[in-house]
């Protein structure tokens, strides 16, 4: 299971704006900390999804994944 | 409910207002709340509503003839989501989605045309806006046209894909953007641009190359 998203907290300000897409309600900013909270329930889904990444203006949040031949 | 002076303080236009003229003006604006996937603005409708991003994120895309998605931009807080139409009358030139919950505060035309006459700063701070979108857009379409990313994307992926999978580290959009020389969203436009033609699928948490043959093929016709 990939470790699913990844925070660099030398860029992390805790904007809020990816807790705010978060569709799997994954993420929180906790005591002026984003947590990454239930791994395992993101993109439950199924669906490739890279939301927090793509609003973050930092850069600070990221989405690993595998690449795999068919 | 009514704009917040220290809210509106935050908003790039507003810069070098002071609060006495923030407060003079506060009540030309009105906040507006969307849900996730709200739409916020038809792409080539009309608007007579100014609108900025308080909090959240919003998309601002164009869909083509047969409902292909392009994203031009992710609107951030502070940032207008359709000054353009706005100030030349024209239709909208993005569709403009709330990607979460989002927080807007709106302005009538006509209330705005009378504080823009009234604080000329606000004129200046929309001039030096605008010229930076135009730029940036110069630059989007400067990628799109003239870098073929896509080959130096599909490129990464037949290579990554050769390593063993036993050492083989994941990728994320950020790293791929800095080893193809690009930007992260022009890789996510490769990336969707591949599921598109089939050649690769996106799930959750993998991407899985269909055609490895396509994929050369793409690589060498970039070469």
């Amino acid at each position: 299971m990939a470790d699913m998203p990844v925070v660099d907290y030398g860029k992390c300000d805790c904007c809020g704006l990816c807790v705010s897409v978060c569709r799997c309600h994954i993420l929180v900013i906790s005591e002026g900390r984003l947590t990454v909270i239930h791994k395992d329930k993101c993109n439950q889904c199924g669906r490739w999804c890279t939301e927090c990444e793509d609003v973050c203006p930092t850069g600070a949040i990221s989405c690993p994944f595998d690449v795999v031949v068919e | 409910m009514t704009a917040q002076i220290e809210t509106l303080s935050a908003i790039p236009y507003f810069g070098g207002i002071g609060p006495a003229d923030l407060g003079a003006i506060k009540d030309s604006f009105f906040e507006k709340a969307m849900e996730r996937g709200g739409l916020i603005l038809a792409e080539e409708e009309s608007s007579d509503v100014l609108y900025f991003i308080v909090s959240g994120a919003v998309k601002l895309f164009k869909t083509s003839a047969d409902g292909k998605e392009q994203i031009i931009d992710i609107a951030r807080p502070g940032q207008a989501i359709n000054d353009v139409p706005f100030f030349d009358g024209g239709p909208n030139l993005f569709g403009a989605q709330a990607m979460g919950a989002v927080v807007l505060y709106g302005v009538s035309k006509s209330d705005l045309e009378r504080i823009l006459q009234r604080y000329p700063q606000i004129t200046q701070n929309a001039n030096r806006i605008m010229a930076r979108q135009a730029r940036r857009l110069t630059a989007l379409v400067e990628d799109l046209s003239f870098k073929p990313v896509i080959g130096r994307v599909a490129k990464i992926l037949l290579e990554h894909s050769e390593d063993s999978p036993a050492t083989r580290p994941k990728l994320t959009q950020q790293e791929m953007a800095a080893m193809a020389g690009t930007a992260r969203e022009v890789v996510g436009r490769s990336l969707k641009s591949l599921a598109e033609e089939g050649v690769i699928r996106l799930e959750r948490n993998r991407l899985v190359i269909r055609d490895k043959k396509a994929l050369k093929e793409i690589v060498a016709a970039f070469s």
